[in-house]
């Protein structure tokens, strides 16, 4: 939880950075500051439903309802800018918090209270949330010409070439680190995902630390939900469909153990970046879409072998002269 | 010495011995079992039956001496090894599958068949084998729907399907109701006419005297009595077991006992503990005794609220608690140090601030912030007072020795600045060198003044350090003992202690 990056983070950021300089010599467009500024922007979604999910996973949880929640609650803020055209950006932000952080508090009691294994109480209410899109929306979609222009307007606002969206994901890594860092309630979601049991004896509340981490998920994936909605200038059943997964694998490439416990935020920006790099590096280099799909998905199950084996058990120091070098190293 | 006996021995174990590092677990055991014998193996909690039992069933393999099976040599190098030679296990807690039948259980591993089972033969053989024990439940019911009892006989009739002619049984009658007892007994004179062998594993005196007809007897790991179960009586047996001058061990501070800091009356729960009521004074260490689950840990997890007790209640300087959660019970000043130090103490990914604070976070809370200051100088005076070995601070506790993730989570607990420490079974699983280093600890706190309770399965260290002791039977408070204080049953000796433990009866008198 330091500010300086861990070992395998430099290893990771060395190989985020080798992967651009491989990918400009290759495509020279690539590499540009204005590309950069792209990837970043294109990567902002990434960069915020990544944390979020770390968050789940630390607890030794899992939410795959993060793509449907974002589609539902992005539907949904596009309804209520129908009945409310014209109010500020900043309400409909609120607006979307709420209705994501209310559907992540449904995953949280569910997870918390009646003690569903995450993946079961996750992968059915993703499909319930898909259903109710069709719901409430009637069946069709909300366009542009269904939008107002305060609604439009924000995501597309800039400053020094980054998207408002991007300086949103800022504001959640910052506050993430802080959170987690600093905070009691923080410090308490690497216990319980560290050791459940010993969190217990600690007077750290499983539940409670359950409902914080779906209803932070919830949060965020529903704020995304109306800057996803916003930015693309639609709403339909199938946004984000299967998003949940790259967001997971972000996760995985950035250190986040799915046993629980273990994860950074510096891990998971690095995942998510490595993650975007790719994704935008593959049409520049003219893959073919048909082959995009499946060499991204290779890349990134080569990251996860290679992150995995730097998982293995870490040797303990017992000998004296090894913490001594351990120590030294540490200054 | 042992009666001469006309048949030719089944197994017989000459000069084993077993150690791991720092502990003697078995040194130089001997011992014969003959065809339609139960022989009763006996000694305290860590005299080494379990170890004698792994090696029998192939689990470890001994440092040094040998194992004959029917007259040849035969070295166990796994479990499959040990059924190889007719040996099968009973466990205390069955180690079974519950989704799958009864005739699945029974042939797990060894299916009739060749690469497909052949599930016609497997339910008949169940069934025969089944009906060979009377038992009264079909070979194809789901694991699940058995009671403890009908487990046990699933497991026989496991052993049985292995042709064992050594059965080891290790307490099975913890569970069962006397009615189950009696069947399982039942089945156990018939395994005995078949001219089987069978190791009888029992704290249960009654149990003993009743089924066995040799006794073997450890204590340390030595072979310390053998004989005749008819030759000896109970008191025979308690002294064997014990039979050292137990006082001498530890050297018991000199500490005044202060005021009553903790107070508990008649805390029940529905099916763990009832009516236990003690009270501690400052600066005293009070010994709670018994058998592995007779419901101490169960009934000092209830005052620290990891379960909700049903009836009783517990006072700290005069004042009722309300105890639901853990975090009232450390907020009142209670700590407690689990059993399983590293299952349930230790967060091994976390670094070693974080592990030591982790109880105590409320009070490194500055401006509703945690202070990363405040947290470093915990963990500096009392991974220093632990003799803590490591790189740094912020170590993550995964990288540390296994003594010293111990004494990060002890250390963990003496940050929430606690007036009554509860300990279970604080020296378990530890060498002798560090047990006195812990040993002292207690001590130390003690002196501090500190309430200590000190659950231990352990006499010498019970006896060593306690000014008072407790023993439970079956989840009741069995006897109450005074340091050097007492007489007849309720003694200041170790003889009265195990009785008591073992739930002989006892003259509720002058307590």
């Amino acid at each position: 939880m330091s500010i300086f990056l861990k070992y395998r983070e430099w290893v990771l950021a060395a190989i985020i950075a080798l992967m651009v300089i491989g990918i400009s010599f290759y495509a020279p467009a690539f590499g540009t500051l204005d590309n950069a500024t792209g990837v970043l922007n294109d990567t902002a979604f990434l960069f915020m439903m990544a944390l979020a999910q770390m968050i789940v996973i630390l607890t030794r949880g899992i939410d795959l309802s993060v793509a449907a929640n974002l589609a539902l609650t992005g539907m949904m803020t596009g309804l209520f800018n129908e009945v409310f055209p014209d109010l500020p950006a900043i309400v409909y932000i609120l607006v979307a918090l709420s209705i994501g952080g209310g559907l992540g508090l449904i995953n949280g009691s569910l997870i918390a209270f009646l003690r569903i294994p995450p993946i079961v109480v996750t992968l059915g209410t993703l499909a319930i949330f898909r259903g109710m899109i069709v719901v409430i929306g009637g069946g069709s979609q909300v366009n542009t010409s269904d939008m107002s222009a305060t609604f439009l307007g924000f995501p597309k606002l800039s400053l020094l070439g980054l998207s408002s969206v991007f300086w949103i994901a800022l504001a959640v890594a910052l506050f993430a680190w802080f959170f987690l860092s600093m905070t009691r309630s923080g410090r308490g979601l690497y216990a319980v995902g560290g050791n459940p049991i010993a969190a217990r004896y600690c007077g750290i509340s499983m539940p409670f630390q359950q409902l914080l981490a779906y209803g932070i998920s919830g949060a965020v994936a529903g704020m995304s939900g109306y800057l996803w909605v916003a930015r693309y200038g639609v709403a339909y059943v199938e946004i984000a469909s299967g998003y949940e997964l790259t967001v997971i694998a972000a996760c995985v490439i950035g250190g986040v153990s799915i046993g629980g416990g273990v994860g950074t935020v510096a891990g998971t920006l690095l995942g998510a970046l490595f993650v975007g790099v790719i994704v935008n590096a593959l049409p520049v280099m003219q893959v073919s879409p048909f082959w995009q799909m499946l060499i991204s998905g290779a890349v990134i199950l080569a990251a996860v072998i290679i992150n995995a084996r730097a998982e293995g058990r870490a040797l303990k120091l017992i000998l004296p002269e090894a913490r001594r070098a351990a120590a030294q190293a540490k200054r | 010495m042992v009666a001469v006996n006309p048949a030719p021995p089944v197994l017989s174990l000459s000069h084993v011995s077993k150690s791991f590092p720092g502990v003697r677990a078995l040194h130089d055991v001997s011992f014969t079992l003959y065809p339609g014998q139960v022989t009763a193996l006996i000694g305290e909690n860590g005299a080494g039956k379990s170890t004698l039992v792994k090696i029998l069933t192939g689990i470890y393999t001994p440092d040094e001496g040998q194992i004959e099976v029917a007259g040849s040599v035969r070295h166990f190098s796994s479990p499959r090894d040990s059924w190889g030679a007719g040996i099968a296990a009973i466990h205390q807690e069955t180690v079974m599958f519950d989704d799958l039948s009864v005739a699945e259980n029974i042939f797990m591993g060894h299916m009739p068949g060749g690469r497909l089972i052949d599930w016609r033969q497997t339910r008949a053989k169940a069934r025969e084998l089944l009906a060979s024990i009377e038992a009264d439940f079909d070979a194809d019911a789901p694991l699940k729907t058995l009671s403890v009892a009908q487990k046990h006989m699933v497991e026989i009739t496991r052993a049985l399907s292995h042709a064992a002619n050594v059965i080891i049984m290790d307490e099975p009658t913890a569970s069962l109701s006397r009615h189950e007892i009696d069947e399982l007994f039942r089945i156990v004179a018939q395994l005995k006419a078949e001219g089987r062998a069978i190791i009888f594993i029992s704290h249960k005196f009654d149990e003993i005297f009743r089924l066995s007809d040799r006794f073997v007897c450890l204590r340390d790991g030595e072979k310390v009595g053998e004989g005749l179960t008819k030759d000896v009586t109970e008191p025979d047996l308690v002294r064997m077991m014990v039979g050292r001058p137990i006082d001498q061990v530890f050297p018991k501070r000199d500490i005044p006992l202060g005021q009553t800091v903790l107070e508990i009356e008649g805390l029940s729960n529905a099916t763990e503990f009832a009516d236990v009521s003690l009270s501690l004074r400052k600066g005293e260490i009070l010994g709670l005794y018994g058998l592995v689950g007779a419901g101490r840990s169960e009934a000092m997890q209830a005052v620290f609220g990891m379960s909700e007790p049903t009836k009783g209640r517990v006072t700290m300087g005069g004042q009722e608690l309300h105890i639901r959660e853990p975090i009232d019970a450390i907020e009142a000043g209670i700590s407690y140090v689990p059993e399983d130090r590293q299952e349930q103490g230790a967060f091994l990914p976390l670094g070693i601030r974080h592990n030591i604070t982790m109880a105590s976070l409320a009070g490194h809370v500055r401006n509703f912030l945690l202070s990363r200051g405040s947290e470093q100088s915990a963990a500096r005076s009392l991974g220093g007072r632990l003799s803590v070995k490591a790189a740094h601070w912020e170590q993550s506790l995964g990288e540390l020795s296994g003594g010293n993730q111990q004494k990060v989570v002890i250390a963990k607990w003496l940050a929430t600045k606690p007036k009554v420490i509860i300990l279970d079974e604080p020296t378990k699983g530890i060498d002798v060198g560090s047990k006195a280093a812990v040993h002292d600890f207690i001590g130390e706190l003690a002196e501090d003044g500190l309430a200590v309770i000190l659950i231990s399965s352990e006499l010498p260290e019970i006896m060593g350090l306690s000014d008072n002791v407790i023993v439970m039977h079956e989840g009741r408070i069995a006897a109450r003992f005074e340091r050097g204080k007492g007489s007849g049953a309720l003694a200041w000796s170790a003889e009265a202690i195990v009785a008591a433990a073992t739930g002989a009866p006892v003259a509720e008198h002058a307590a």
